[in-house]
């Protein structure tokens, strides 16, 4: 049947169709849909895990026992899970493992621009690259062929434009693999010195066969055109060339970027008069060609930050560019900000009045850096906030105790915040934790974590205590607070950044966008009473503006959360 | 002939569902056919956008500078901040409801006035209207979007109404079909 789908949703068809039966993901923008959409089909058992490494040694314990097998992730994620994945490569698998790796080109909702391809270079296994949703599916599918032929996993790189695009995809029937007992193998499996030594050769050995089988492959295919012109390509600049292009060129479009052919990539430049290559992000393609001793253009005039389109190829290559007109006016920008009610606003509004340094961290919450609250000050990646602020203390001691916190988001803190706060628990520092408790994994769209109760089908599931969790870990001041009450957040924040002992404040209020959360009416401003002091508009809410000296809500927004009536000396918000 | 159609607006204003309906409705008519959605942080009150793509062959999942047939704005300044990407001659159908981005709202800008006069003077031909007001007559302010592709959906003239309110109940849970059935005629009819 032909349908749209979203690439994400094509992988997960993928999986289905190619008879996977274990997936294990963490979330992460772009790749998040592919677990969401594999979730739906009861074939498979599907979970959300704490993180990326846990994720993939899940998919890797799974593919031992013998059932095919999938974990997928964001770029930055394989970061946290390239430790198995290097080892991975060692062991190779038994049913076959597929890895989801989706990069971030134009950091739509990322932290940075990292290219996954030097990840699979240098753990040394194959990674296809799909260019639309049909390819998304049918590469899924072949992956697990190729993990099972060439005792490896396999990694299939998404990007955004990719991942969030819907294209026709024809779909199929679910497969059964074939069997694969799971066997007792020491040398294969347990990866000490020993076996491990014997198993790198293996590895070196697989490149080359891979190598052999890339000149040929499916899916490196050679569209001939005008050869004054060839074209090397992968993934969505693909189409951004055939876009720009259409036969007036040759392209060779890689669908296997690593490890790359070297007798296709030599005929082909054989073939064309000038030979480009174009690839978002870092020039592996174009130094790959210069290795072959090939003279190629690629960096020396495309960009190496931000993703491409048609234009900018155009552009670049000396194509003309449609016309088109903008307005002369300045446009104030719309970056993202915290959703009108959000439980985070309160708490940051805050932290930023008490004067408080803010160590971040990765969710929703990062937008507390933004004016007007402008009260985050550092954000590195996940758990960063907690590990970061035992460090700071320790350079600082008295100096920054007491007014410096760390804030880390609920799903983020079981990412991989436990084991920072296991190092200020263990090393002890005066350090002040709050975990923003919104009972969900809110920017990537509401998947389940193990503090939320439920799983990612929406069924019951264990439910890890955050109290008793961290009190365990030996911290004896843990309180809670709902962020809606500026006042008794504020309090919280004082006596535990003055206390001389390490804290935890847990600011607890679910998501204004989860389903279940019940609204109250929008306020209204008592127009005589509203003074136009602008108290309200510190919090930086979407809902509130000033019209003519007075605050306006907006009532599509306003969900009457209340926090700005606190603000309000005149009492001029209404219920 | 590719065609191409911008949705644009503010994060959480529904524009997913204006596309996933396009996105049914192209498909069923038989052409090749892309739509581009931004997912993640941007959905939270930024400025969004959707590119929906239909013809024979569609390669691009984007639309770029120049190439945009009909922009479809749920939000007044987002439509003049996207009409670079409008064809000149090129249509742009807008909802004239003003969300104060954070820098207005902070008092670091003015939301710029006249705009829609100043769109008009740019080779583009805008239709203007309060689609909230008539979203609100259909029965919710949620139904902004179905209000825009009813206008939308009188200029593609080879499409029968039909089609489109096939689409609607593909798309749309039941028990807000009636709800979006009456804003999508009022868009249609407006």
């Amino acid at each position: 049947m032909k349908q749209l789908m979203l690439g994400n949703q094509a992988v997960a068809r993928g999986l289905y169709e190619a008879g996977c039966s274990v997936v294990s993901s963490y979330p992460g923008t772009p790749s998040t849909e592919v677990t969401e959409e594999a979730a739906k089909y009861d074939e498979m058992y599907c979970e959300w895990a704490p993180n990326e490494k846990v994720a993939m040694e899940v998919a890797f314990g799974a593919c031992l026992a013998g059932k095919r097998s999938f974990c997928g992730m964001k770029h930055v994620g394989l970061n946290v899970a390239a430790d198995p994945l290097f080892t991975v490569s060692y062991t190779g698998v038994n049913a076959g493992m597929v890895i989801v790796v989706a990069d971030d080109a134009g950091m739509h909702s990322s932290q940075n621009e990292q290219d996954s391809r030097h990840h699979a270079i240098a753990s040394k296994i194959p990674m296809l690259e799909p260019s639309d949703s049909a390819e998304a599916r049918a590469f899924t599918m072949r992956a697990f062929e190729l993990s099972e032929q060439f005792d490896t996993p396999v990694i299939l790189k998404m990007c955004t434009r990719v991942a969030h695009s819907q294209s026709i995809v024809e779909t199929g029937e679910r497969i059964t693999p074939p069997e694969k007992p799971y066997e007792k193998n020491i040398a294969k499996y347990v990866m000490m010195p020993g076996n491990a030594k014997r198993r790198h050769p293996l590895v070196e050995q697989r490149t080359r066969d891979l190598i052999a089988f890339a000149e040929n492959c499916e899916f490196n295919r050679i569209e001939m055109g005008d050869t004054a012109l060839g074209i090397i390509t992968s993934s969505t600049c693909y189409q951004y060339a055939k876009e720009v292009f259409g036969d007036n060129a040759c392209i060779l479009k890689l669908g296997m970027i690593n490890p790359l052919p070297e007798k296709l990539i030599r005929d082909f430049a054989a073939k064309v008069e000038k030979l480009v290559v174009i690839e978002e992000l870092d020039p592996i393609i174009e130094n790959h060609c210069k290795q072959l001793g090939l003279t190629v253009t690629g960096k020396d005039v495309l960009p190496m930050e931000d993703e491409f389109s048609q234009n900018l190829i155009a552009e670049k290559l000396g194509v003309a560019v449609p016309e088109s007109k903008k307005l002369e006016e300045t446009m104030p920008p719309r970056p993202p900000v915290m959703c009108a009610g959000c439980p985070h606003r309160g708490l940051f509004y805050t932290l930023a009045k008490n004067k408080c340094t803010v160590l971040g961290d990765i969710g929703c919450y990062t937008l507390g850096a933004v004016a007007p609250l402008n009260a985050m000050e550092m954000t590195l990646c996940m758990g960063a906030s907690i590990s970061s602020i035992h460090g700071f203390n320790k350079a600082l001691g008295k100096q920054s105790e007491g007014k410096t916190v760390a804030v880390i988001g609920d799903s983020t803190f079981m990412h991989s915040g436990m084991t920072g706060l296991a190092n200020i628990a263990y090393n002890q520092s005066n350090s002040t934790v709050i975990i923003l408790d919104n009972s969900i994994t809110g920017m990537t769209g509401h998947q389940q974590n193990p503090t939320t109760g439920y799983n990612i089908k929406g069924d019951p599931a264990g439910k890890i205590d955050l109290e008793a969790l961290c009190r365990a870990m030996g911290f004896d001041r843990v309180r809670v607070v709902d962020p809606y009450d500026l006042k008794a957040v504020d309090t919280a924040v004082k006596e535990e950044l003055a206390v001389d002992a390490p804290s935890v404040i847990i600011s607890r209020r679910p998501c204004a966008l989860l389903k279940y959360v019940k609204h109250n009416a929008p306020l209204k401003v008592d127009t005589d009473a509203c003074r136009g002091c602008r108290s309200c508009m510190k919090l930086g809410c979407p809902a509130i503006s000033m019209k003519d000296g007075k605050a306006v809500i907006d009532n599509t927004l306003c969900v009457g959360c209340g926090v700005c009536q606190q603000l309000c000396a005149f009492d001029a918000l209404k219920s | 002939m590719t065609k191409n159609v911008m949705i644009v607006g503010v994060g959480g204003q529904g524009s997913l569902l204006a596309s996933k309906l396009l996105g049914h409705l192209l498909l069923e008519q038989g052409y090749d056919v892309k739509v581009s959605e931004v997912h993640g942080m941007s959905q939270r009150g930024g400025s969004v956008v959707t590119y929906v793509r239909f013809g024979d062959a569609v390669y691009s999942p984007i639309i770029d500078k120049g190439e945009a047939d009909y922009i479809v704005s749920f939000e007044k300044l987002e439509a003049a901040r996207w009409m670079e990407y409008l064809k000149p001659g090129g249509r742009v159908i807008v909802n004239t409801q003003e969300i104060d981005p954070m820098p207005v709202i902070t008092g670091a800008a003015q939301y710029p006035a006249d705009l829609v006069e100043k769109m008009r003077g740019l080779d583009a031909q805008v239709d203007d209207m309060d689609a909230l007001a008539l979203a609100v007559e259909a029965g919710s302010a949620k139904a902004v979007n179905l209000v825009l592709i009813g206008r939308l959906s009188r200029y593609f003239k080879d499409i029968p109404e039909q089609a489109w309110q096939d689409a609607i109940t593909a798309c749309v849970p039941p028990k807000f079909l009636e709800l979006n059935r009456k804003a999508f005629a009022l868009g249609r009819a407006e």
